[in-house]
Parts: C-alpha cells; sequence; structure tokens
C-alpha cells in the first residue's frame, strides 16, 4: 500500500519557493543572463512574463538587519559619506555595491535596475546612484502620488506609457521578447496570488487569529517577489487552507492566550524584531491587522486596472484612502489597540504618521501607541522605551476590557 | 537713478520682513498664493491675479508643528507648517504644495489638516520621467491646477493671460541670472547676503516689479569698473543658502559667491518656459527641461556635471555645498556628486544648516578651515 505523502506546511513551502526563487537569479547570472535588481512595488508582471531574473535590495536590506547585519553595513555606508539621516536599506545596499560581499546575505549583482517610486521617492535617488556607480541602466516607471482615492486616466496613461517602454527596453537589455499571452497568463496567477495572499491574511479576522501576526513579515517575501508564479499562487492557497482550518477549530499558532489583538502600524524592525514580538506576545498581545496584505496584493481584470492597481499601494495612496484601510481592517479584525512605528528610516510613511494616529484613535476610540525604531538599522531603537509603551497599552486595553465586560454583565 | 545702496537695501527690506509684504499686498485687494518648492506652476496664479507667495521656510523655533512631524524632517517643511499652525499665513488664500519629495508628501496632508480650513491645499503632483510620457501627463495636471486656482482667485483666466505671466516669468529668470553673473563679477560691490536678498525678495514681490527693481541694479553693476578680487570665489549649491549668520561668515572671510546651484535661487531661473501656442504645453515641456536639483529625476546625475561646468566657468576655487539638514534627496546626491567634483580637482566643503540654528560657531570654523586650505 503506497503512503501518502506528508503535506509540507505551507510557510515551509513558501520558504522554500523564496528560497528557489533567490537561487535562481544566480543560477540566471552564473549562464550568462542579464539580471537586475528591482524595487519591490515594480510591476512583477513584466520580468515573470519575459523570464528575467531579477533581485530585490529592499528584501536583502531587512534581511541583513534581521540577521544581524544591520549596524556594519550602515556604518560601511555612512564611511562612504552617506548621511545616517537615509533610509537602512538603501545604506545597507550602497555598502554591499561597494562590498560586493555581505556575510548575512548575498544578491547578484546586476546589469540593470526597475526602479519605481509608488513606495518612495527616495528608491529614485537610491537607484540613480547605483546606476551611476555601476554604469547600468535605470529603468523607471513614475508613479505620481494620489491626492484623490482613485487613480484617474490621464495617471494610467502615464504609467502604461512607462510600463510599455520599459519592456521595450529590457527587450534591448536582455534579448529576451515579451509574450503577450504569457504576460495575460502571469497576470491571471497573480490575481490568484494575491487573492490566496488577501484570503491568507483575512484570517486575522477570527478570534483568536489562527497565526501570530508577526509572521505576515516572513510570509510576505513571496508575495512580493514571486506572486507571479503557480507556485506561489498554490502556496498561498495552502496557507489560507491551513488557517481557515486552524480557525474553524478554534486554534492558533500564536504562543499562549490571545488577550488582546491590535494593529501593527509600518514597517517591522527587523533589526529587532524578536524584541518587538516578545513585548507583545507575553502580554498575550497579537498582531491582527497590518498594511502587508494588501499592500503585496494587486487586483485588476486589465492592462489599465494593472496600471491603476499599482498606484494603489499603501505608500502611494491618498491619505484619506490610506485611514479607510486601517480602520476597515481594525474593525473587521476586532483589534483593542494600535501599535504606530516610528519609522527613523522612512520619511515616506512617518511623515502622516501622527496625523494618522490621530484620526484613528479618534474614529475608533481605540488606545494607540508609537515608538521609535527603524526597519534595519539596529540604532534607532530603544527597546525600554518599546516596552514601556506596550506596557501602558496594555494596561488600557486591560481596563477597557473589564469596563466592557463590566457594562455586558449589568 | 538710485544708488546702489539704496536699490540693494530695497530689496533686503522685502527680504527680510516678508510677513510685511504678504499684508501690504492682501491690503492691496489682490489675493497671495503660497508657493512650496519646488517648481510649483507660479505663472498660473500670476495669470490669475494672484501674488505667487514663495514659502521655504523660516529661521524660527518649532512647536506645534511638532504634532505633525517627527523631528528627522527637514526645517524647510517644518518651519513652514509652523507658520502655518500659528496662524501667520492666514492671509493666503491658498497654498500650492507640490509633492517633489517624501517630505512634502507628508507636509501637504499635514498642512490640509492642521492648517487646510484656512489656507487650502493645491497639490502639484507632476511626473518625473521625463523620458517617457512626463509631458502629456504634466499638461493634463497643469490643466487640473489652473482649474483650483481659477476657483481660488474667483475668476477664469485666458490663455492670453497665462501667456503673458509666463513672458514676465521669463523676463525675471533672465534678470535674475543676469544679477547672479554680475553679483559674481563685483563681490566687492555685492556681498553674499547682498546678493542673497536680492534673489529672495523675488519671491514676495510681484515678479514684474521685482525685475524692473533688479534690472536696475544689473544697469549700475554692468556699468561698474572691473576689480580685481583678492578673496575666494565659491559656487554653492544646495537647496537654501539665505541663512544670515552663514552669509556673514563668508563675507567675513572675504569670500564672493560667484555663482549657484541653489535650489532657491538661479536653479529654477536657468529653464525658461518656451513660447508655445498653447501656453500650458510650453509650462510643460519646460518641466521636462529642468536640470540641476536633486529633486529631479537625474539618472546620469546631471547636476554633478553642472556643478562641475559652473565652477570650472567662474574660474571658482571651490564649491560650498549648503547641505540641509534632513533633506534626503540631498543627502543621496551628494556622494556621487562629490565623487565628480573630486575627480575634476575641485575642493569641496559640506556645512550643514538647519533654519532652527542659532549657533553657527561649528560652520564658522569649517568655513575658515577650508578658505585657509584654498589660499
Amino acid at each position: 500500500m503506497s503512503e501518502t505523502p506528508e503535506k509540507i506546511p505551507a510557510k515551509l513551502l513558501l520558504r522554500q519557493l523564496q528560497e528557489r526563487i533567490e537561487q535562481d537569479v544566480w543560477d540566471a547570472k552564473k549562464r550568462g543572463e542579464k539580471i537586475g535588481w528591482c524595487a519591490s512595488n515594480f510591476p512583477q508582471e513584466i520580468t515573470t512574463a519575459m523570464d528575467i531574473k531579477v533581485a530585490f535590495p529592499e528584501n536583502m536590506g531587512a534581511a541583513v538587519g534581521a540577521k544581524g547585519g544591520g549596524q556594519r553595513m550602515c556604518e560601511h555606508a555612512e564611511d562612504m559619506g552617506y548621511s545616517n539621516d537615509l533610509c537602512s536599506y538603501s545604506r545597507i545596499n550602497f555598502a554591499y555595491a561597494d562590498l560586493k560581499t555581505c556575510e548575512e546575505l548575498e544578491i547578484p549583482m546586476p546589469d540593470f535596475l526597475l526602479c519605481c517610486n509608488n513606495i518612495c521617492n527616495c528608491m529614485i535617488k537610491w537607484y540613480e546612484n547605483l546606476a551611476l556607480e555601476l554604469d547600468i541602466p535605470l529603468l523607471l516607471i513614475d508613479i505620481p502620488h494620489l491626492d484623490e482615492k482613485e487613480c484617474d486616466a490621464d495617471r494610467v496613461a502615464y504609467i502604461r506609457a512607462q510600463f510599455d517602454d520599459c519592456i521595450r527596453q529590457l527587450e534591448e537589455i536582455t534579448g529576451k521578447k515579451m509574450d503577450y499571452d504569457r504576460l495575460r497568463s502571469v497576470m491571471e496567477v497573480s490575481q490568484r496570488s494575491s487573492k490566496a495572499w488577501l484570503r491568507a491574511i483575512d484570517c486575522m479576522k477570527y478570534t483568536p487569529s489562527p497565526f501570530s501576526g508577526f509572521d505576515v513579515f516572513n510570509n510576505m517575501a513571496v508575495a512580493c517577489i514571486g506572486r507571479g508564479t503557480a507556485e506561489a499562487a498554490e502556496a498561498f492557497e495552502a496557507l489560507a487552507d491551513e488557517y481557515e482550518a486552524l480557525a474553524r477549530e478554534g486554534k492558533s499558532s500564536f504562543k499562549g492566550e490571545e488577550k488582546y489583538r491590535v494593529l501593527f502600524e509600518g514597517i517591522a524592525c527587523f533589526a529587532h524584531l524578536r524584541e518587538t514580538y516578545k513585548a507583545l506576545q507575553q502580554r498575550g498581545i497579537n498582531l491582527t491587522a497590518t498594511i502587508y496584505g494588501p499592500a503585496f496584493s494587486f487586483l485588476y481584470s486589465n492592462l489599465d486596472e494593472l496600471m491603476a492597481a499599482y498606484a494603489l499601494v499603501p505608500n502611494c495612496n491618498s491619505f484619506e484612502r490610506d485611514l479607510e484601510l486601517r480602520l476597515h481592517d481594525a474593525v473587521k479584525n476586532k483589534v483593542d489597540g494600535a501599535v504606530f512605528h516610528v519609522n527613523r528610516s522612512c520619511k515616506n510613511w512617518s511623515g502622516n504618521l501622527y496625523e494618522l494616529e490621530r484620526q484613528f484613535r479618534e474614529r475608533t476610540g481605540l488606545p494607540t501607541i508609537t515608538f521609535d525604531g527603524d526597519q534595519s538599522d539596529p540604532r534607532c531603537f530603544s527597546a525600554a522605551q518599546y516596552d514601556t509603551r506596550v506596557e501602558a497599552l496594555a494596561e488600557i486595553m486591560a481596563a477597557n476590557k473589564s469596563a466592557k465586560e463590566a457594562g455586558e454583565h449589568a | 537713478m538710485p544708488e546702489l545702496k539704496e536699490l540693494l537695501s530695497r530689496c533686503a527690506a522685502v527680504a527680510d520682513d516678508p510677513a510685511a509684504q504678504l499684508k501690504t499686498v492682501v491690503a492691496q485687494g489682490r489675493r497671495a498664493i503660497g508657493v512650496l518648492p519646488y517648481f510649483c506652476p507660479e505663472e498660473l496664479a500670476y495669470a490669475a491675479g494672484m501674488l505667487p507667495f514663495g514659502l521655504w521656510g523660516a529661521q524660527t523655533q518649532i512647536s506645534q508643528a511638532k504634532r505633525y512631524f517627527p523631528a528627522f524632517y527637514c526645517s524647510l517643511a517644518q518651519t513652514t507648517l509652523e507658520m502655518g499652525l500659528r496662524g501667520e499665513l492666514d492671509a493666503l488664500s491658498g497654498i500650492m504644495i507640490p509633492i517633489s519629495c517624501d517630505t512634502l508628501k507628508g507636509m501637504a496632508v499635514n498642512w490640509k489638516y492642521g492648517v487646510g480650513e484656512k489656507v487650502p491645499v493645491v497639490n502639484v503632483c507632476f511626473g518625473l520621467n521625463r523620458r517617457v510620457g512626463a509631458e502629456a501627463y504634466n499638461l493634463a495636471q497643469l490643466r487640473r491646477i489652473l482649474r483650483q486656482l481659477e476657483g481660488l482667485a474667483g475668476r477664469n483666466v485666458a490663455p492670453e493671460e497665462i501667456a503673458a505671466a509666463i513672458a514676465v516669468y521669463n523676463e525675471n529668470r533672465a534678470v535674475c541670472l543676469r544679477f547672479a553673473a554680475l553679483a559674481g563679477a563685483h563681490p566687492e560691490l555685492v556681498t553674499p547676503a547682498a546678493r542673497s536678498a536680492v534673489l529672495k525678495a523675488g519671491y514676495f514681490m510681484d515678479r514684474a516689479e521685482h525685475s524692473a527693481l533688479v534690472g536696475q541694479i544689473n544697469d549700475l553693476l554692468a556699468l561698474a569698473p572691473e576689480q580685481p578680487w583678492k578673496g575666494l570665489r565659491l559656487v554653492t549649491t544646495g537647496i537654501l543658502a539665505d541663512m544670515p549668520e552663514l552669509l556673514k561668515i563668508l563675507e567675513d572671510n572675504r569670500i564672493a559667491v560667484v555663482a549657484d546651484q541653489v535650489a532657491h535661487e538661479s536653479v529654477s531661473n536657468r529653464t525658461p518656459t518656451p513660447v508655445t501656442d498653447d501656453p500650458l504645453l510650453g509650462m510643460a515641456q519646460r518641466l521636462d527641461r529642468l536640470e540641476g536639483c536633486s529633486v529631479l529625476f537625474d539618472p546620469g546625475k546631471q547636476r554633478g556635471r553642472e556643478l562641475v561646468r559652473l565652477a570650472q566657468d567662474a574660474h571658482a576655487d571651490g564649491v560650498l555645498w549648503v547641505m540641509a539638514k534632513f533633506c534626503d534627496p540631498e543627502e543621496y546626491d551628494f556622494v556621487p556628486v562629490r565623487r565628480m567634483l573630486d575627480k575634476a580637482g575641485i575642493p569641496v566643503l559640506s556645512v550643514e544648516v538647519d533654519q532652527q540654528m542659532v549657533n553657527f560657531e561649528q560652520a564658522r570654523s569649517a568655513v575658515e578651515t577650508f578658505a585657509d586650505i584654498l589660499r
């Protein structure tokens, strides 16, 4: 009798897929193919459809920060003349481009750069410098910031013109031609991945949430780098199925009792992931709302809508749309409070954070805290400050819970 | 004809007290529109009969703005917001805020919610990709911005009025560029502070009036005999270089500013608006042609190449980079542009400044040391 092969947990599937995608870039480089460095929110449909391999410096920055190399690499960039005011992902990357080595993680050196500023305008300056330093082409898709809730036809036309021009340039650089049937197929798969990823994240609405919200920061890597592949779609569907199964049984992989639920606003402090997680987990606080679900889900049904979807990413959105996303998730996912990360590296995200926190608090009536941190430079975080503030938040959430329960029993 | 000193004093009086200028203009019944950097379509506000009023921050301490911005944002944004929150800019009918950098993205929202009920925001979000499609997109944006400005002005604007405004601004750009060149040729007559004040005054005046005033200064400078300059000749670069203390340090060290690549000063003036049948098209085309500023898409770092050329053409002894604290675009540009200057054998000093600075001793030491090395 044949044995049923043991099902690989989705988390492991995603990890294996991430490693395979990253290895594919090295293999392509070794084969003599042209490979690139790519911004995290650049339309991956182009590179996936053309089978062009790219690495992601932002992901590298997060990983290097998480593995303890952030300060060393940032300091090297600062010795090169870069201000410590600049995004730590970019500082780590400048250091890597100079040293060509990094003990925590390495990515192959690029033959071209794919830049998209829907995540921030600093991307443009970062990639300009790389292009000059490495003497390689820089392809830009400029996505103007939205001050209205929807992306108008003029923006779509502008983005589309650049999208098409990028394809032309990549064809010249790599010698690979775009197959538009394949592009359509990649778009369909990307929809499947995006919807599955959203379905997985949506499980945070259950009480208890079937997983620790900090898992989102690990699992989202494939949403960023591989959502155009069938393997990613399958892995995310498996993840969503697992979470839904756990939710049906009232189980969770969150360690301990989930006493309180919070929205976590901002990028993770990758250089202090364990501390930021532990301070919450030890107090029974689970992260059940984060913008990283919609951040890497691009929903569209045709090319024009694809262009608009890339303009509607959280960092490019209008403030009002951004606030609505948070409010919607806070209600749906039944949060008891919110933690706002004032990220020293990210002026794009931190510039409205105080106003976002204020309006979130006013509209929901929920307690909120802010804390100072950084995505991958460990020097900008104070464990004492974070712990104190989380403690205060926990006390307020506890008092609110008691009051609510007293009110219900009255 | 008034003497040079009197004309320079008139500029300084305007530059030193923009609040008084705003009060006068509004009292005369003219609306004023605040204009943040960079490259906002001032001509459209001008064509609508409003005075574009430059907002480049102020030397003041911030307090209320701390509710909106964390500490690590540039003082240009923080102090402008501070003035708005204090009510010092309530006389403005609106404010144009361009989304040129990540800080200004935050500024647009913070102003909207902090001050916007009194002074509404006109968002200016131009496309940056000059290689592809930005012109068409920017033309659409200009039309959108024009409609908003017409709403604030309470009237429609005819294309001829825009064309006339463009002519005023092109004239002013040319006059200011000529002034910068003449001031560089006559540092014995125009101190760094006076030079800065002449250019700065234009942000608070009707540009036609400013052109007339600066034109008189230019005429006098053009007639002045050449005098050998025994001091140092520097080119400045950066966002803002108008801090009185810094300018005094330059004067004390007998340093002449012989040319500049400063966003607040000559950068914008180097690119006139082409004259086209549809004046908005000319304005869109101008956006494609702008160079020399860190907020522009600049894949080959033309900014650096232009700076090297400026320094060489002006026979400068070096470059003074007036580094705006917490300015990401400038901080990114510094490393590659500095390399270009080093390669060209042009010495460079970077001095970090902030509009909340009260102590310039560090800057003074740095400039004195630099000057000693160059001599």
